[in-house]
């Protein structure tokens, strides 16, 4: 077994959290069962939504392509069982807080027949990078850590740079989610397998497997699959239990104490981070040849009767999969996708789970609320703040909008994680306020990049005017001046004619 | 002294001459004012302040002849960067706009392409004698094309 080294990384502020993780992790994953109906939205990803390939009434098999990416930034959608397509509708999603968003709706034959084998490769001898990185683009891959970004894309840009090491992100740092920590236990070969396929499609010799202090369990698993695998690149690491520590830069500052550059991102400083069910999807898809159809998730909180790890199919409602845990306790009030930081709150259940959909938070409205009062600038947010920023100072540029001075106090390198929020002792509500001024920032932006299209057609159409102008009038003196070569005589003949084909007509 | 003296001179004169280059060599700060302007304006061309468009607009302004808040698109938000830029006094928007897109009724249209020749941005396709379309990704709503169009089958429709 490698051994595992506790590395004490320096990581600025970050909090101590108390983790609710114990009530998730107590029972084995349960697989909850295929529903009657799949609603897959055509947006689970960063990037353009994928486009639907398949019609209404058309009969789909599991695994079978149903939205396909168009070249842009994007991931396919597949069939996560096998049915019949019965509407492509707006469907509430999660990733709109419950407004609705186009999904393909299939209704499931109970039969779960898979489609076809592809041409997946199978094993990874003689397989190309470039043959891996498309194999993967195809899997509908992307990001399961919750940020969803389409891992073949993520891959492909990190090839063009001087990459050292793939860090696969086990830390799982937020309250009650326990997804990552379940899969480790049960799932470490698919984990470490997957890590050997990013390691040659990437064509790098070091991978990093991190695991946060507070999972002996998983850590132990994970050794023995090592073990088994007998791959001395692979090395697995622990680092401590501090919130926000399994934030991608973060993560990479305490791996290899090299700090990502403001506005940049971790291959800059030679690192890709993955999540360790990232690298398990890939495996399933790379080797046992599964498209990313299902997901594990957490179901938990003060409002859930039993809370638990499921394995559910892309598509199955929240509230499918909430009634097969055993349902809402009574003083459930506040549902949340994602983790209590910084998860997104759902105006309805019926959203479908998604790719990134890594837990389920039913709460008491009242584990988080607390009148606001006016800063008195204590300065604790900057004290907890893992990116260095002054939230007090963002937030007082934030309510008066000026986007140049939050600009200069960097919010834009803000990772959302909350912690400011949760030592404020006013209550102030301080990262949904940057949220906001960030949305504005964007918003800003985009608006520029619009006037300056604008402008560059305006231009480039006043020059083709001109461009015509200037022929047409050249072409004129032309004529002229060979009617002037032709001699008066000629021009009364031309004009006679003209004025007898006028008669005529 | 009369080191220190000349010394001090002989700063001034350079200074001077130094001074006198810049302003003859380098680009009028006039024109680069113009273009700052117009870097703020949001480039819709639509002429509702009474100018061809933005950058006369621009020109305008600078010149001192015309107020900041003749913008309808740009909205309060351009008045107020217009007044930081300038050192003007912030006025209220003399006539509000809401950002909208031109939708051509495909059945009611000639296709005389009028509306083609209108827009300033070339955001209007179509043969002649047959259906026209806007480009709803490139079109700023100016609403150059509705007046031209001899069947009215253009509207605007908010932007959601």
């Amino acid at each position: 077994m490698t051994a595992a080294t506790y590395d004490l990384g320096k990581l600025h502020g970050g909090l101590r959290l108390p983790a609710h993780k114990s009530a998730s992790t107590a029972a084995p994953i349960r697989n909850v069962p295929i529903p009657a109906q799949l609603i897959l939205p055509i947006t689970q990803h960063v990037g353009e939504p994928a486009q639907p390939v398949v019609g209404i009434g058309e009969h789909v098999l599991r695994g079978q392509l149903i939205a396909d990416h168009d070249g842009a930034l994007g991931a396919p959608v597949h069939a996560s069982s096998s049915g019949t397509v019965i509407a492509i509708e707006p469907w509430p999603v999660t990733h709109r807080h419950g407004d609705p968003s186009p999904c393909i709706v299939i209704e499931c034959d109970g039969d779960d027949r898979p489609v076809a084998p592809g041409n997946t490769p199978g094993n990874l001898a003689g397989s190309t990078p470039e043959a891996l990185l498309s194999q993967i683009l195809r899997g509908g891959i992307v990001g399961l850590g919750g940020a969803v970004f389409p891992t073949a894309q993520k891959l492909m840009q990190a090839r063009t740079g001087n990459l050292e090491c793939l860090i696969l992100n086990g830390v799982e740092c937020e309250p009650y989610i326990s997804c990552d920590d379940m899969l480790m236990r049960e799932h470490a070969a698919e984990i470490v397998g997957g890590a050997q396929v990013l390691m040659q499609a990437l064509q790098i010799a070091t991978c990093f497997v991190v695991v946060e202090s507070d999972k002996p369990d998983a850590l132990e698993h994970l050794g023995a699959a090592l073990a088994d695998l007998a791959d001395e690149r692979i090395i697995l690491k622990q680092v401590p239990t501090i919130y926000p520590s399994g934030g991608e830069d973060q993560l990479v500052q305490l791996v290899t104490n090299r700090e990502v550059p403001s506005g940049g991102l971790p291959t800059d400083v030679g690192c890709l981070v993955q999540n360790v069910g990232t690298a398990a999807a890939v495996f399933n898809w790379i080797i046992n040849g599964e498209p990313l159809i299902s997901r594990v998730t957490t179901v938990a909180g003060d409002g859930i009767v039993n809370p638990m790890n499921v394995r559910a199919r892309i598509g199955t409602t929240v509230a499918d999969i909430v009634d097969f845990t055993g349902g809402y306790a009574a003083c459930a009030e506040h549902l949340i996708i994602g983790g209590p930081l910084t998860g997104k709150s759902m105006s309805t259940d019926r959203v479908p789970l998604v790719k990134g959909t890594n837990s389920i938070l039913a709460v008491k409205k009242s584990s988080f609320a607390g009148r606001e009062l006016p800063c008195i600038r204590c300065g604790d947010c900057a004290a907890v703040c893992p990116v260095q920023l002054l939230p007090q100072q963002l937030f007082w540029h934030a309510r008066a909008n000026n986007e140049t001075k939050l600009r200069d106090f960097g919010l834009t390198d803000c990772i959302e994680c909350g912690c400011c929020d949760l030592v404020c002792p006013s209550h102030i509500p301080l990262t949904a306020n940057f949220r906001i001024a960030k949305g504005r920032i964007q918003e800003l932006a985009d608006e520029k990049a619009r006037a300056a299209r604008a402008r560059r057609r305006f231009e480039a159409r006043n020059a083709r005017l001109e461009r015509d102008k200037l022929k047409r009038d050249n072409e004129l003196t032309q004529q002229k001046e060979a009617a002037k070569r032709a001699g008066p005589a000629a021009i009364a003949a031309i004009l006679k004619r003209k004025q007898q084909e006028k008669e005529g007509d | 002294m009369i080191t220190a003296v000349t010394t001090i001179a002989l700063i001034a004169l350079l200074a001077g001459l130094a001074l006198s280059f810049a302003s003859r060599q380098l680009p009028s700060s006039k024109r680069d004012l113009v273009e700052s302007v117009n870097d703020l304006l949001p480039q819709t061309q639509c002429a509702q302040c009474g100018y061809p468009g933005c950058r006369p607009y621009a020109a305008a302004i600078v010149e001192a002849s015309a107020d900041i808040n003749l913008c309808p698109p740009g909205g309060q938000a351009t008045v107020e960067r217009l007044a930081r830029l300038l050192g003007k006094d912030v006025l209220p928007l003399a006539k509000a706009a809401q950002p909208t897109v031109a939708v051509i009724d495909e059945n009611a249209c000639i296709g005389c392409g009028h509306c083609r020749n209108a827009c300033p941005v070339d955001a209007i396709v179509g043969a002649h004698q047959l259906m026209h379309a806007v480009i709803e990704s490139e079109c700023t709503g100016c609403e150059l094309c509705v007046a031209p169009c001899p069947v009215d089958c253009i509207s605007m429709r908010p932007l959601a």
